[in-house]
């Protein structure tokens, strides 16, 4: 073969089955990777994706199935095999440890050293800006992982794969924490890489990526093979409709627009932050009016957790004060303010969203069970609460194991959320604080939790939305704050904003006054 | 004064030496409360090693065998430890709690059992090693001791392995992301094993220099006085980081040596504070160190969590 290669292939994983107990998580898979190509792996949660890289990464074996290298077959038992066979992986969560430097992390496991295991620091130091000048892999050696941004963290992994000379790069779902200027940069080096002869698998959701950046793509569904397709050849919305078996509207119908009155008032919030010194929402104000979806757009950390719980109520204000409804409620607690008609979809639904350990239907009357129609004298009308939840269930669609009795634990993502949002709308808010409504869901459930909350829009309820998703605040929202560092930084307005004006001001690279 | 400085630095050589072994484990990610019992047993093992070794041995072999003994013995008494909290997953806080509680009885019972010949109706839990004790002292008359400068040798052994080996950069990533560790094809469980073990070692070996600091016999039913409790508040006052550990053993040390030597400085004494109240203060200063200083600290992230190769 030409360029010295036996084989057209650099790793092939042929006819993989998966097997977990009452599931078969990959189902007679097989995907080929060249050398020199940037090849996607498409598929929504749980299509197997994951399990997938885990048997080409030696995590999980597989029960049937061979997985080739340049055409020779090869077991891969643990990590330590893989990485032998030079493949190494950039996980979704960064294995890095945060208090130690760049350079330690990188050597971490494949330390230079003399005979008696003393370092040699100064030998990796010289590898390490070779090859991050070979590759455009900007990073300071000596910077501690906690001091340095996220993109400069993703870089260090990739030079933890380069210094270990691996041939076979697997990005796991890189873009998710990156901003819009940061995923440029990372295609480009993804791009040069490949140039560089190495081959690299590309795990993603996210079509646009795709798209942009892979030669070809192979696309799983409920751990069964679809198909491999040359990026060139199909469009997005055939690539979506292989991944999701229908077709996907990617747009939200939205009905006119009828501004009504102020709902919520906020004025100079100031929240402490529970991890550092300095605040963590500064001075901020804002408005939602009846009939509009506001999006709060930002990169995760900026205070957009923090700035929720203030108004939630699940953290006292530094300073400022909250108006709902025309009425003060800084300092009312968190019942009062759901009565007065606020409601919560949390960021963290374990934590914030569900008892884990109840039954569906007792967690959908949390906020209600002492309403007369769910509490008589103190004692619980477990007949009402379960007429109730079964209409929810029905009416939003909310599948489970056993109905109402079926522990929360036990539901899927995608279900626990729906029970949740169908918990928070149905109590009929004036205002509904979504917090990443679709954080970890399929594409079928975003667009579910997307109409929904259009339709609170469309019927005149006041929705504030916080959301990391760029394309959800482009999609959903009717008018775009961005939170940088604690602080409103810019007003957009998404018919007329893009992308990459958003990152901007999502970076602290522009500010305006708001 | 002399006196002083004398009882300073040996009360400062054993928190130095236990709370280097707890730093060894907690950077390993295991948490060591065990330590205290740890200590005892070490003190045993030394102890018999002076009894047995037969009269008038060269120094240099009195102090290598009760010094090996005693590492020993600490080793096997924090297995119980690294078996529980890295094979079985136990709560680390509850075994060390139980080993703490075990350490002093067990001794107090094997010491029992061996001084039964000589009084078989009520044996004593007392072990004398007499004349041996004097191979430590540097020079003759002066409680100086040749494991104090054993300590300062193992204080800079300690720093360079942490810092400059790779056994130390691994060791440290274990105790702060052992899933970045395993990625990298490092077994968090030998790491995690070296690590107790390395603390079995030094705190065993703080138990022997702990009683034979002053005195020719030890009663093992008084355990160690909490100095392994001491040890922990040293650690953590010394931010995990051997030097710093070194000075905060110096500054209890200085405290603990107070109670035994407060009669010998007039202003001290004119104060006419009762004896109790300097042997209460190492203990209260540990109080106030971990008040104001245990919540901002250095902690290895992942200490006290079980690793489990399935969670990522």
């Amino acid at each position: 073969m030409e360029n010295g290669h036996t084989s057209e292939y650099a790793i092939e994983m042929l006819h993989i089955t998966k097997r977990f107990p009452g599931i078969i998580a990959n189902d007679d898979v097989t995907i080929q990777l060249r050398h020199g190509e940037i090849h996607a792996l498409l598929g929504e949660n749980g299509a197997g994706k994951s399990t997938l890289m885990s048997v080409l990464f030696g995590l999980y074996q597989a029960e049937e199935g061979t997985i080739k290298k340049d055409g020779k077959e090869v077991k891969i038992l643990s990590p330590n095999d893989a990485n032998d066979l030079g493949i190494g992986m950039v996980h979704q969560h960064f294995k890095l440890v945060e208090c130690f430097t760049v350079l330690d992390n990188i050597i971490l496991g494949n330390e230079p050293t003399n005979k008696l295991g003393v370092l040699n620091k100064a030998e990796a130091r010289k590898k390490i800006i070779a090859l991050s000048e070979k590759y455009g892999l900007q990073v300071d050696p000596d910077a501690k992982i906690q001091d340095i941004t996220v993109g400069m963290q993703q870089r260090t992994e990739i030079l933890k794969m380069l210094y270990r000379d691996n041939e076979i790069l697997i990005f796991d779902e890189p873009t998710a924490v990156l901003t819009p200027q940061e995923i440029n940069e990372l295609m480009q080096i993804m791009k040069n890489l490949a140039a560089e002869g190495k081959s690299i698998l590309f795990i993603s959701h996210k079509l646009a990526e795709i798209m942009a950046v892979a030669d070809r793509c192979t696309v799983l569904r409920k751990g069964k093979y679809i198909g491999t397709v040359n990026t060139a050849d199909v469009t997005m919305e055939e690539l979506s409709a292989m991944m999701v078996g229908r077709n996907v509207s990617f747009h939200v119908a939205k009905g006119e627009q009828h501004l009504g009155d102020v709902i919520l008032k906020i004025e100079n919030m100031t929240v402490a932050s529970k991890v550092h010194k300095n605040n963590a929402v500064r001075n901020v104000s804002l408005e939602v009016r009846a009939g509009e979806i506001v999006c709060i757009a930002g990169i995760d950390g900026n205070g957009q957790s923090e700035f929720v719980h203030g108004l939630t109520g699940l953290e006292p204000l530094v300073s400022g004060k909250i108006t709902l409804l025309g009425k003060d409620i800084t300092k009312l607690p968190i019942r009062k303010r759901s009565v007065m008609g606020m409601s919560h979809i949390p960021e963290d639904r374990h934590k914030h969203g569900l008892v884990l350990d109840y039954s569906l239907e007792n967690n959908i009357v949390l906020q209600r069970y002492f309403e007369p129609f769910f509490d008589k004298a103190g004692f619980l009308r477990k007949k009402n609460i379960r007429q109730y939840a079964e209409k929810l269930i029905e009416q939003y669609d909310v599948r489970s194991g056993q109905g109402p009795v079926t522990l929360a634990r036990s539901m899927s993502g995608g279900n626990q959320q729906k029970a949740i949002i169908a918990r928070e709308i149905d109590r009929n808010p004036s205002l509904l604080v979504a917090v990443q409504p679709t954080r970890g869901l399929d594409i079928g459930a975003i667009e579910y939790i997307h109409k929904q909350i259009v339709a609170q829009r469309d019927a005149g309820k006041a929705v504030l939305l916080v959301s990391l998703e760029m394309d959800e605040v482009l999609d959903v929202s009717d008018r775009i704050l961005v939170m940088y560092e604690g602080e409103i930084v810019g007003q957009l307005d998404p018919k007329t904003t893009t992308p990459e004006e958003m990152g901007l001001y999502m970076s602290g690279a522009k500010r305006e006054e708001v | 004064m002399t006196l002083l400085i004398q009882y300073t630095l040996l009360f400062a050589s054993v928190l130095m030496l236990v709370a280097l072994g707890g730093c060894f484990s907690e950077h390993s990610g295991v948490i060591n409360i065990g330590l205290e019992g740890i200590m005892v047993f070490g003190a045993l093992g030394g102890a018999l090693a002076l009894r047995y070794l037969p009269d008038g041995s060269a120094a240099v072999i009195v102090i290598l065998a009760s010094v090996l003994a005693a590492m020993a013995a600490g080793i096997l008494y924090s297995m119980l430890l690294a078996v529980a909290a890295i094979n079985f997953k136990a709560d680390q806080t509850l075994v060390g709690t139980a080993m703490n509680l075990m350490g002093v009885a067990a001794a107090t019972v094997l010491v029992k059992a061996l001084n039964t010949a000589e009084n078989p109706n009520n044996p004593s839990a007392t072990i004398a090693y007499g004349s041996a004790r004097k191979s430590f002292l540097i020079a003759e008359g002066m409680e100086f001791s040749w494991l104090t400068l054993l300590a300062v040798v193992l204080l800079v052994l300690a720093w360079f392995v942490l810092y400059k080996t790779k056994f130390g950069l691994r060791l440290q990533s274990c105790g702060e992301h052992p899933q970045a560790a395993a990625s990298v094809g490092i077994s968090v469980y030998k790491m995690r094993y070296a690590g107790v073990m390395i603390s079995g070692a030094l705190g065993g070996l703080g138990g022997l220099v702990y009683i034979t600091a002053a005195v020719s016999e030890w009663k093992f039913e008084n355990g160690v006085a909490g100095f392994g409790f001491l040890a922990l508040a040293v650690m953590i006052f010394g931010a995990w980081k051997p030097f710093r550990i070194a000075l905060a053993a110096l500054l209890f040390g200085l405290f603990r040596s107070l109670s035994n030597v407060y009669t010998g400085f007039p202003f001290l004494e004119q104060l006419n504070l009762p004896g109790t109240v300097y042997n209460m203060m190492p203990y209260i200063i540990s109080l106030i160190v971990l008040i104001l200083f245990s919540k901002n600290s250095a902690a290895p992230k992942a200490e006290g969590i079980p690793y489990d190769q399935g969670s990522r």
